[in-house]
Parts: structure tokens; C-alpha cells; sequence
């Protein structure tokens, strides 16, 4: 997920790539190793950039946006922040939770790019107190009674916010857009009603939709206004997760070209995703993908660990999904080839990264024995829009609903843990789009 | 450039092949036994007499040891090949290739494999350490993309060729019903083989070959020696192995109605043994039924039928025991399983039965006759788009 928010946040991007990315998760796939590292090769990030983990509480996610603010200059910081979430089966927190990643790029507005928002003014409170904890490893996390959390926060809250509206020379009245976000719920709703904000500034927490993302809530509702803000108004982000922190930005007046970029590139808004959404995922699916349900595995070999060197070796491939063309005659090869399967010239490749072609579906097979961890495995031969073939993993598919002419765009996934070790890859993705004509997607 | 070979340079002089089947009692080792020693006494000669031996296997062990050890071979050159499914093929070309240079008078060729000891469904295999990006469909979804494309390209309704593909696995089991050796002796209606639980696209479990322990060997020796052995060898007529470029995958021209490896192998047989019109001239074809789309093409790229007609003579019954031109009259990999090193040999060994006139009377197929007894074996190891691909031909006679 946090490649793909990447993806998302890079796209339209005017200007240099990011130099440095921070991550964030509560959620991580890995301690020691660092995360960023694999979102940061996805991406095709510079290989000179640093790449960090902030340790995943559920504050580091405003804390990585913070961070990157500091750490952006000349050169622009990525900071990437993702949850899973989620909670004992029926309740509550199951209900109300969601899955989900954004990204944010930050950078100096003097450098002449376009800036959809600038960072006016920042306050923060801190204080010790039990209110929502996990250990290493468990599942869901265990709150304390919901109204003594309520008792601490709205003071740190309060104070907080009239700090950072201080600093920034704004009246509560005069807000345009105000982001509350928190999993504490009362503490958050008790919040918005404390703060003296208009009403109808307060933008909606997406909680029936998408539920609540954690760490990733503040980022999301935070694109989610500036989707919706005018130039020149005043967003307040107020993050209630141990303490509080209260960020001011204001809209530019390049906003509106930032958006009508994103919107030409076809990249869907947080509005357009949440109500893209489907509802139809069976719940012991869910529960499976979870691993809170043991389901009956097929009669074949476990999947193997790949190694360490060998993925070293093809990581232009396995993370970035580079193709190799052949200099001398133009074939694609998926993977990259030293020698041309079509005219056999040796050592005359260039590399082409394919992540983001799209492609159609050429044809495709439901396999019943293969391993997966959302069986059954649907087999897709893709032909990319500008030439090249592959034959691959789809994901998010209905084996019903696909047929030869499905239009997909790539994804990073998890093909499997082996090991402890996540084997992730890309997959094709069935996307919105007419079927595209026979003819497309051949031999460049 | 040229493949030249050996046509009427090398004999088969004995034969052995053990039931195919769970056999959970035998081990590799005891079926390559039982293989060898019946093939010796077959050909009237004792292991002192063999002077070299090409063992294939591809999951039974490596190296010679895997077979001097159980047969406890006294001090002589034993040479363990691989080449997926063509495995036991690839030992019997390799022991005739040997033979026919005068390195060595006497050679077997063994196959062996023992499968049924993973305890897993299909096929297995141990994988160099990857980078994890291999596409992890089974082998059924592989060849699971033959059939549509098949029927799209010659306008065939689809489930007018879900009846061909069960036509094919319906015939086959007919053929291994009345054979000893077969792993399935049950004849199966069109209807369960229609109703089998999919595997893999429109590829129900009766589409899929099974999976079996088996052995199977033979005794080679130069052509004019032969009769020092046997007074009715077979004589190899050609031997044609082709490996392809494994493009099929990204290769946006590759359309899944063909094996390109299989048409070139079959090519260069026919030219080695002189073969204008496969259809007429041979009597008989043990061909790779690892799925039945895989035998409906296979009937295409071998040259017995049109391109994109063979489904007609599948439903025509061409192919059948008593039809034009048999093929897997034994009852093919559907019946016997595909213990891999073993495969190639145990269609050797039903052309040896089968040309000689030693096919047990109800199953002896008609087409052999005067003028007509060449029998052709197929193997085709990889998937759709990425294999190799063997032929041979043998007959009981030298050519004029």
C-alpha cells in the first residue's frame, strides 16, 4: 500500500523526484530491515537518497510529515505512511477500522515548482498516559475506558491548536477546512465541538466508507481537503494520538493546475476511490487474508524463500519491473534479457521500467492448484500498451467478471511469506477502461 | 547445420517395463530392478554383457550411483540424464548415440521414476534458489491456455471442444483399460470425465495425467549385431531432440494453438526416416497426453491431421485403438501416470510390443501391417511457450 500511495503521490509530480523517503507503519513487515528501503526501490527513487523507518506508533504518522517537512530543502522528501487495522472479530474496532497508505511530497516552495500547500504553522503537546497500547505482535490493540481519554485529550487538544493558530495569525472562524483525526472517537468528536471551528469547515472523517486508517487518517483527510480547498485557504490538520498535534497550511494559487495534472493523469481522488470502493469481499476472505482464519492449504510444496543474492540481482526487475529492449530491433523482454529472443543480438539492451505501463489482458486461466494466499490463482498473459508481453499473477479480480481485453495497470503485492521472508512482486490489476482493440500492445 | 541421424545404425534387442501405479511397496530402486531385469531376460543377455548404461531420472537421485548401487554394477560407465519430461527419452537417444559410434557394443537404456513418495498432487520439483518472481502457476494452468486459444482461432464452440478433450482422455482410458501395466484400468464414461472438478482454466481432473511410480528399459546394439540377440528387434528409424528459446511467455506472436519445439522435432525425424505423409506410413504414435488439449495439438504439430482440423479427427475416432492411426494405444500418460524418467521408455516399450506382434490379442492394433510398421514416441517437457520436445521413430524392419 505504501508503494502505491508512492505511485499515486509521484505520477503527476512536476519537478525532481524525491530525494530522501520516510515510512512509516504500526503495521511493518519487518524490524531491523528497513522497510522504506523496498518502497523506495518501487518507486525508482535515487539510489543516493536515504530511506527511513519511523518507529509505528500511531503518532509517527504525523510525526513522518513533520519529519519530512524538516528534512525537505532543495531537495524534496517522500514521506509515506500506511496501516492495517483492525480488531477482535464483531466488534467495534473491526467495524470502524481500514486498511490504507498515503504519501506526501514535501519541498522547498522557492525552487519554483508548483506547491499545492504551504506549512504556515505547527504546535504540539505531549503528555504520558494509557490510553490505546499494543505489544510486538499482537493483533489488536486494547484501549482504556473510552472517557478517561476524553478527560486528557481535549485539554491537549485545546491547547495544541490555539498554540499553532497563534503562531499562524488565524482565527478558528475563519478556517476553511479543519482535519480532525484520532482513534480516539469521543476524544475526537469532543474535540471538534471544543475548538470553536465552523461547522461546515470540519471535513468528514470517512469512517463509514474507509474506516479509519490510524496513522494514515490525518494524511488522508489532509488530501482529501486539499482536493476540495480553493487557493489562498487556511487547513487545519489536528492529530489526537497520545497528545496532540495541530498543523496550519495554506493553499496556493497552483493548486488548481496541481489538481487538473492529477485529474488528467487519471488518478482518482480520495472522494472518487472512496465511493470506487467494493463491498463484496466475502468475510472469511477477509478474515483468511488477516491469518485469523486456517484455511485448508493445497496438496503442493510450501513456497520457497528466494535468496538474498539472487534478488540482488534482478532487484531493476523484482522491485522496479524493468523491461530490457533490444537496441538492434526493438523486442521487449519481461525479464530483462542479455540476449534478444528475436533477432539474438547479445549485450544490446536498455532497460525500460514498466510499473506504470497499462496492459491488456491477451488471455487467462483460474488455477486451482497453485499456491496463493488468495486462492485460487488467476493467471493473466498481459500485453503492455507500447509492446511487451508477460505472463502474471492478477489481484483484486473476480475470475468471473475478466476476459480477454481487461485493461490492468501493475502492482506491487505480497506473493507469499516464506521464511519471514516477503516475497513481494508485481501483479495485474483490473482497472476502469475499455477494452482495448486486438492490435494494441504489440511489438514496439 | 545438419542433424543426420542414425537411421537403421542401432537396434533395440530387449525390453522391460514394470506396471505403472502407486506402487508403495517398490522403491526407485526396486522398479529400476524389475525394469532392467526384465529387459535382459528379454534380450537373452546378463548385466556382464552390458558395457555401458544411460539412466534417466528426473527426482529419483543423481548421478550413476543411482542406479550401479541397486543393480550393483561392476566397474562400467553409467550416465544419469535430465531433460523434464523427456527425461527417459533423452536416456534411450544418449545410449543409442553410443552405441551407434562403436564406443560401446551393449548398452541399456533405463528410465525410473518414484513420485508417489511426496505425498503431493501433480508434479513437484526442487528449484535452484530464485529471486522469487517466477510465476507460480501449476502445470495444468500452463496448458490451461491451449484450449481457448485453440477454439477461438479455428471458431470451435467451447463446448464442443471440452468434448474433444474428454474424447481424448475417454479414448485413452479405454486403451489402458485392457492394459496390465496401466496405472488407471478403468474405462471412463464421457459424462465424468465432462463433470470432473476443474484444475485449472476449463481443465477438469480427467484432463490432467496422474501420477505414478514406473520403470521401463531397453538394450541397444549396433544394427547388425542385432540378430546375435532377437530374431525381431526394432530398428531406430530417427531421434530428434529440440530445445526452444522459452520466448512463448512474453512473445506477443505466440497464440498457445501450437509447441514450435514439437513441429521442428517432428520435421527432423521425418527426414531422418524418410517420412513424407506421418499419417499413412506410420502404424502407431505413443504421443505426450499430459493434458488432452496437449494430445488434440500434439495431433496437428506431429502432421496427423490439419492445422486446425485434429479435433475433427479426434471425434472421427482416427486416433483411436481401431481407428486410422492410433495413438497412445496403450492408454498414454492418462493412463500410466508420467513418473517422468520412465515415460519416454514406456512408449518405446508399447511400440515394441505393438510392432513385433506381441501385444496381447485384445489390444493389438490393426494399422500394423506389410508396408506399414513404423511407430513414433513424442515427450514434451515444459509448458506451452517454453519446452523441449523429443521424437522417435522405430520400426521392425531395415530399410531397403
Amino acid at each position: 500500500m505504501g508503494v502505491e500511495a508512492g505511485r499515486r503521490a509521484l505520477a503527476a509530480l512536476d519537478g525532481p523526484l524525491p530525494h530522501d523517503l520516510l515510512f512509516t507503519t504500526p503495521a511493518p513487515a519487518y524490524l531491523d530491515k528497513t522497510n522504506a528501503s523496498a518502497i523506495h526501490a518501487a518507486l525508482g527513487l535515487p539510489a543516493d537518497g536515504g530511506a527511513y523507518d519511523l518507529l509505528g506508533s500511531v503518532r509517527s504518522g504525523v510525526g513522518a510529515l513533520r519529519s519530512a517537512q524538516g528534512l525537505a530543502g532543495q531537495r524534496r522528501t517522500l514521506a509515506v505512511i500506511a496501516d492495517l487495522r483492525s480488531g477482535p472479530a464483531g466488534g467495534p474496532e473491526e467495524r470502524d477500522s481500514g486498511d490504507g497508505a498515503v504519501a506526501v511530497v514535501f519541498g522547498d516552495a522557492g525552487t519554483g515548482a508548483p506547491v499545492a500547500a504551504e506549512l504556515v504553522a505547527h504546535a504540539s503537546s505531549c503528555a504520558e498516559f494509557l490510553d490505546r497500547w499494543r505489544t510486538p505482535g499482537e493483533p489488536d490493540s486494547k484501549v482504556w475506558e473510552e472517557r478517561f481519554g476524553q478527560e486528557v485529550y481535549v485539554p491537549l487538544v485545546e491547547a495544541a491548536t490555539a498554540d499553532a493558530l497563534k503562531q499562524a495569525g488565524v482565527l478558528a472562524a475563519d478556517v476553511d477546512h479543519v482535519v480532525v483525526a484520532g482513534l480516539h472517537a469521543r476524544a475526537v468528536k469532543a474535540s471538534q465541538g471544543a475548538l470553536g471551528f465552523r461547522a461546515e469547515a470540519l471535513v468528514g472523517d470517512r469512517i463509514q466508507s474507509v474506516g479509519n486508517l490510524g496513522a494514515a487518517h490525518p494524511g488522508l483527510l489532509l488530501a482529501d481537503a486539499l482536493e476540495q480547498a480553493a487557493p489562498g485557504a487556511v487547513i487545519v490538520v489536528v492529530v489526537v494520538a497520545d497528545g496532540a498535534d495541530v498543523l496550519v497550511l495554506r493553499t496556493t494559487d497552483d493548486l488548481p493546475a496541481i489538481r487538473s495534472t492529477r485529474q488528467a493523469a487519471g488518478l482518482a481522488t480520495v472522494a472518487e476511490q472512496a465511493a470506487g470502493g467494493r463491498d463484496d469481499l466475502p468475510y472469511a476472505r477477509f478474515l483468511t487474508w488477516r491469518g485469523e482464519l486456517r484455511r485448508e492449504p493445497p496438496r503442493r510444496p510450501d513456497p520457497e524463500r528466494p535468496g538474498a543474492p539472487a534478488t540482488w540481482r534482478s532487484t531493476a526487475w523484482r522491485t522496479g519491473f524493468e523491461a530490457s529492449d533490444c537496441r538492434a530491433c526493438g523486442f521487449r523482454h519481461l525479464p530483462p534479457s542479455r540476449v534478444c529472443l528475436q533477432c539474438h543480438a547479445v549485450d544490446e539492451m536498455d532497460l525500460v521500467r514498466m510499473a506504470d505501463a497499462g496492459g491488456t489482458v491477451a488471455t487467462f486461466t483460474v488455477d486451482r492448484l497453485a499456491f496463493s494466499l488468495s486462492p485460487p490463482v488467476v493467471g493473466a498473459v498481459v500485453d503492455f500498451d507500447g509492446g511487451g508481453r508477460y505472463r502474471c499473477e492478477m489481484t483484486d479480480v473476480d475470475p468471473e467478471a475478466i476476459a480477454s481485453g481487461t485493461r490492468v495497470a501493475m502492482t506491487f503485492r505480497r506473493l507469499y511469506t516464506a521464511e519471514g521472508v516477503h516475497n513481494y512482486f508485481w501483479k495485474a490489476r483490473p482497472v476502469d477502461g475499455p477494452p482495448a482493440d486486438d492490435d494494441e500492445g504489440g511489438p514496439a | 547445420m545438419s542433424s543426420n541421424g542414425i537411421r537403421d545404425q542401432v537396434a533395440i534387442v530387449g525390453m522391460g517395463c514394470t506396471r505403472f501405479g502407486e506402487r508403495w511397496d517398490k522403491g526407485a530402486d526396486d522398479l529400476a530392478v524389475e525394469a532392467a531385469k526384465d529387459a535382459i531376460a528379454s534380450a537373452g543377455v546378463g548385466f556382464e554383457d552390458l558395457d555401458a548404461y544411460w539412466l534417466g531420472t528426473m527426482f529419483s537421485g543423481v548421478s550413476g550411483l543411482t542406479l550401479s548401487k541397486p543393480l550393483k554394477i561392476d566397474y562400467k560407465p553409467v550416465t544419469r540424464v535430465e531433460n523434464f519430461c523427456a527425461t527417459g527419452s533423452e536416456a534411450f537417444r544418449n545410449a543409442a548415440y553410443a552405441v551407434a559410434s562403436g564406443a560401446y557394443d551393449l548398452a541399456m537404456a533405463i528410465g525410473v521414476e518414484k513420485l508417489k513418495d511426496t505425498g503431493y498432487s501433480g508434479l513437484t520439483r526442487v528449484h535452484p534458489v530464485g529471486d522469487g518472481t517466477a510465476a507460480a502457476l501449476s502445470s495444468p494452468a500452463a496448458f490451461s491456455f491451449v484450449a481457448p486459444a485453440y477454439a477461438e482461432k479455428y471458431g470451435v464452440d467451447s463446448e464442443e471442444l471440452k468434448e474433444v478433450m474428454s474424447r481424448i482422455a475417454w479414448k485413452n482410458h479405454q486403451n489402458g483399460a485392457v492394459n496390465s501395466r496401466a496405472q488407471f484400468r478403468k474405462a471412463v464414461t464421457m459424462e465424468t470425465i465432462t463433470k470432473s472438478p476443474l484444475v485449472a482454466g476449463d481443465l477438469g481432473v480427467f484432463d490432467c495425467s496422474g501420477v505414478s511410480d514406473g520403470s521401463a528399459a531397453a538394450i541397444l546394439c549396433r544394427a547388425e549385431d542385432a540378430h546375435r540377440y532377437t530374431d525381431h528387434p526394432l530398428y531406430v528409424k530417427a531421434l530428434s531432440f529440440i530445445a526452444g528459446p522459452g520466448g512463448g511467455a512474453i512473445d506477443p506472436e505466440y497464440d498457445y494453438t501450437t509447441f514450435p519445439e514439437v513441429v521442428r522435432s517432428a520435421e527432423d525425424a521425418y527426414r531422418q526416416a524418410g517420412i513424407t505423409d506421418p499419417r499413412s506410413s506410420l502404424a502407431m504414435a505413443e504421443v505426450h497426453d499430459c493434458f488432452t488439449p496437449t494430445e488434440l495439438v500434439l495431433m496437428e504439430d506431429l502432421g496427423f491431421s490439419e492445422r486446425g482440423l485434429g479435433w475433427k479427427d479426434v471425434l472421427a475416432g482416427a486416433f483411436d485403438r481401431d481407428g486410422e492411426l492410433p495413438v497412445n494405444p496403450d492408454g498414454g500418460l492418462k493412463s500410466f501416470g508420467h513418473p517422468i524418467g520412465a515415460s519416454g521408455l514406456r512408449m518405446l516399450f508399447e511400440c515394441w510390443l505393438q510392432l513385433r506382434g506381441e501385444a496381447p490379442p485384445e489390444r493389438q492394433i490393426a494399422s500394423v501391417g506389410p508396408g506399414r510398421n513404423l511407430g513414433l514416441t513424442h515427450n514434451l517437457g515444459g509448458g506451452p511457450g517454453e519446452c523441449v520436445s523429443f521424437v522417435s521413430i522405430v520400426g521392425p524392419e531395415l530399410s531397403a
